[in-house]
């Protein structure tokens, strides 16, 4: 079966073919994920900078503050600027690339015992279109017209008169290439290359999450290419998509065409950024699951129920995307029937969660970092899904809609909930993916700060949203009445943001000095069952395992009775 | 590095992976067209009454009926250059893949004379809603039908006859799997002939 190859000979790669334009999924893997950490941070310090203007408006930012101009006081345009960015790249350039791109690549076929990825060209191909969109999407800050500043929603009609938006559009259809590409090569290897004795059931929770997250993006990102094709129209080819008749801009009527509608940007936009949501937290229930198992030392509780439930989220996150848009007067008919579907949506995720709490109960649990990271993540992420259910019904969305109270929602759910998950899995793996250990001395430095300051950032926010102060507001909301009792949180908040981000240095360090003086990791360094295990730490380049890989079992048993140890691997018959 | 089921088939799944893959990203295909035709159907529900028949008028239906023609037969000489190759028949390969590339040609030469055409009569994209969607889907298409030229010359000129001489199972999986792309296009205009030039 592993005959006619269509393969290159064996040969010495250079420097550039081993590192830059490597085809091994490791090697892509690794550029995911450093790429993608470096825009993390880069997204952060944009949001640090607006926590200050919000903290304390109209003084000079500190350090960065010359880049704004005379005084070094963010104008309006430029905290709008920070903000659309802020969303975009975090979204898009940072958790999307880490989760699917990094994680994906790097794992998948290690999971399922597969030497590559099925299309390990078309896989380069995916990590360089990123590049080049994120590349476009940074240097729209240094072109004439700045960056976008319509929101990562880029609402028209604004987004179709504001500057920096066409950049901003083209560099999106880049990321969607990239993701498409992606996320196909995920589904083929999943369904073709998982070794003999693999079947679906005996999958682990990491490459389930993958794979419907994989059918999400294949199939939801393609209308928002075609919605950004419609919006590039309207900018460049002056069409009228998006822009209705009679349109007054400034006093004066616009000259166009007119007989577009908005409404039609925001049905497609938010089709495919529901079922984002989806992309954003499936990786993580599933790098959770895995680290869960292992230091819980028992089977995962409730399966077949969690494989089930994401399979049905899957579906049903393109049935709810109209909840986002309670307020714009699309009718009480949709309203009713997307609040239905928005609460049914929330069963599967309360049955993953459950399971995952139910899990922990009777095991003897080990509380190394990836797992304090892991444990976060219940809690935070259940904070994030339950703040939603207000949100996601139209009668109490009126009052709460495009308040901070949204904005704290959706970031417990992908600050606090994904983030620290992808911590996890990336203190979790780095033994495998270096053939060193992490230190476990900084990495309790990076967590317990981590979570204070996650929190300290977030939670006021419900307050904040819970009293009317809007999202989006340049001077954090001082020129309204009723904003001025909850303002004073401000201060807090922002320097939360501050302590968070000092609180990711111990992570830095740890990575940087664990590869160079870590202890060294032998292969299965957790005592952990499924197959990637098997491999060697760091997995042989182009061929990953040394031995042939054959599966037997499921994916967690530990602790079996009668075993001599508390772990079964996968491949053990 | 071997990659299995690159030329068998995988026995549980039946297919090999660029089967699996082109399916997967047609799948894809079919969003993003289905987005653009929602797009349709919902700014056809906003214009005024009769204003998307008036401006369809001007289109040209013997133009765009000589191309859906066009494109079908380039469709079954497709079909044809694939079974040439089945049945190791590399020069009848060659002259159907040709007769694709001239069909292809002949589609956008049309095109191209029809969206001259439009601009010589001021009529562009900005003038109106259905003339912006009408440009936009056909544009799209074209944009399709020129990334399948591309791979088609690719096919048809020498550099890619190695394969055939060493791994001519594949050579034949690629036609395929290619095939199977060139169809799509050639099904999106079969529903893009009717929604724009006849409704
Ligand atoms: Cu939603």
């Amino acid at each position: 079966m592993y005959s006619n190859s269509n393969n290159h000979d064996h040969h010495e790669e250079n420097f550039i073919q081993k590192y830059i334009f490597s085809v091994d999924h490791k090697v892509i893997g690794i550029q995911y994920g450093i790429t993608s950490l470096l825009f993390l941070l880069f997204g952060f310090s944009l949001m640090a900078i607006m926590r200050w203007q919000l903290a304390y408006p109209g003084t000079e930012i500190p350090i960065v503050g010359f880049i704004f101009g005379e005084g070094g006081v963010l104008a309006s345009e430029q905290y709008n600027s920070l903000g659309a960015m802020h969303g975009t790249i975090m979204i898009f350039l940072g958790i999307v690339p880490l989760a699917v791109g990094a994680f994906g690549n790097y794992l998948v076929p290690l999971q399922i015992g597969a030497v590559d990825m099925a299309f390990p060209k078309l896989n380069a191909a995916s990590y360089w279109t990123y590049f080049v969109g994120g590349v476009i999407m940074i240097s729209s800050f240094f072109m004439p017209e700045g960056a976008a500043r319509s929101g990562w929603t880029s609402y028209p009609p604004l987004s179709v008169f504001e500057n920096g938006q066409t950049i901003w559009l083209i560099s999106m259809i880049f990321l969607i290439t990239s993701s498409l590409l992606g996320s196909m090569n995920i589904i083929v290897t999943i369904v073709q290359l998982r070794v003999p004795g693999l079947t679906w059931m005996r999958l682990p929770l990491f490459t389930w999450a993958q794979f419907v997250t994989s059918f999400l993006l294949v199939l939801a990102f393609p209308p928002l290419e075609a919605a950004a094709v419609l919006q590039l129209m309207d900018r460049v080819a002056g069409t009228s998509f998006f822009l209705p008749s009679g349109l007054v801009m400034s006093g004066e009527i616009v000259d166009i065409a007119g007989g577009g509608s908005p409404l039609l940007w925001q049905h497609l936009f938010w089709f495919l950024a529901h079922p984002e949501v989806y992309v954003l937290i499936l990786p993580a229930l599933g790098i959770v699951g895995e680290i869960l198992a292992n230091n819980t030392r028992k089977p995962i509780w409730g399966f077949k129920s969690i494989v089930y439930s994401m399979v049905f989220l899957g579906f049903c996150s393109f049935i709810v995307w109209a909840h986002h848009m309670f307020l714009t007067g699309m009718g009480q008919a949709m309203s009713a029937f997307f609040q239905t579907t928005t609460m049914i949506i929330s069963i599967p995720s309360v049955v993953i969660l459950t399971s995952y709490f139910l899990s922990l109960w009777g095991g003897s649990i080990r509380f190394n970092t990836p797992m304090l990271f892991a444990l976060a993540f219940l809690p935070m992420f259940g904070i994030g899904g339950l703040t939603g259910l207000p949100l996601g019904l139209a009668a109490s969305d009126i009052y709460l809609h495009d308040t901070y109270y949204v904005i704290g929602h959706f970031h417990y759910v992908v600050a606090p909930g994904t983030i620290f998950a992808l911590f996890a899995g990336i203190y979790y793996w780095f033994p495998k993916i270096t053939g060193k250990r992490m230190s476990e001395t900084l990495g309790k430095l990076h967590f317990w700060p981590s979570l204070i300051f996650m929190n300290g950032i977030f939670m006021p926010m419900f307050i904040q949203g819970l009293a009317g102060v809007s999202r989006r507001l340049a001077d954090g909301g001082v020129s309204y009445a009723h904003a001025s009792g909850v303002l004073q949180w401000n201060e807090f908040m922002s320097i939360s943001a501050f302590c968070l981000g000092l609180s990711q240095i111990p992570f830095i360090v740890n990575i940087f000095m664990s590869l160079f003086t870590g202890e060294k990791s032998d292969r299965n360094p957790w005592k952990s069952t499924t197959i990637e295990w098997d491999a060697p730490s760091p997995p042989l380049a182009h061929v990953n395992f040394d031995s042939k890989i054959t599966v037997h079992r499921t994916a967690y048993e530990y602790s079996v009775p009668g075993a001599k140890e508390d772990f079964i691997p996968q491949t053990e018959s | 590095m071997n990659i299995p089921y690159v030329v068998e088939e995988r026995e549980d799944t039946g297919l090999i992976n660029s089967k699996l893959g082109i399916w997967i990203f047609l799948a894809s295909e079919v969003m993003l067209f289905g987005g653009l035709f929602s797009a349709y159907i919902f700014l056809r529900m906003a214009a005024l009454p009769g204003d998307f028949e008036r401006w369809a008028s001007e289109l040209s239906v013997p133009m765009a009926t000589v191309n859906t023609v066009v494109l079908i037969s380039s469709s079954v000489s497709m079909v044809m250059a694939w079974a040439s190759l089945k049945m190791k028949d590399f020069s009848k390969y060659k002259m159907y893949l040709g007769i694709t590339i001239f069909c292809s040609f002949v589609f956008l030469t049309i095109k191209y004379f029809e969206y001259s055409g439009k601009f010589a009569h001021d009529i562009y994209p900005s003038s109106n809603t259905f003339m912006a969607i009408y440009f936009t889907l056909t544009g799209l298409h074209v944009l399709h039908i020129i990334g399948g030229l591309v791979v088609m010359l690719y096919f048809y000129f020498p550099i890619s006859h190695k394969m055939w001489d060493k791994q001519p199972e594949q050579f034949t999986n690629r036609i395929e799997v290619f095939g199977l792309y060139w169809h799509f296009v050639d099904l999106v205009w079969i529903f893009l002939f009717p929604v724009l030039y006849l409704l």
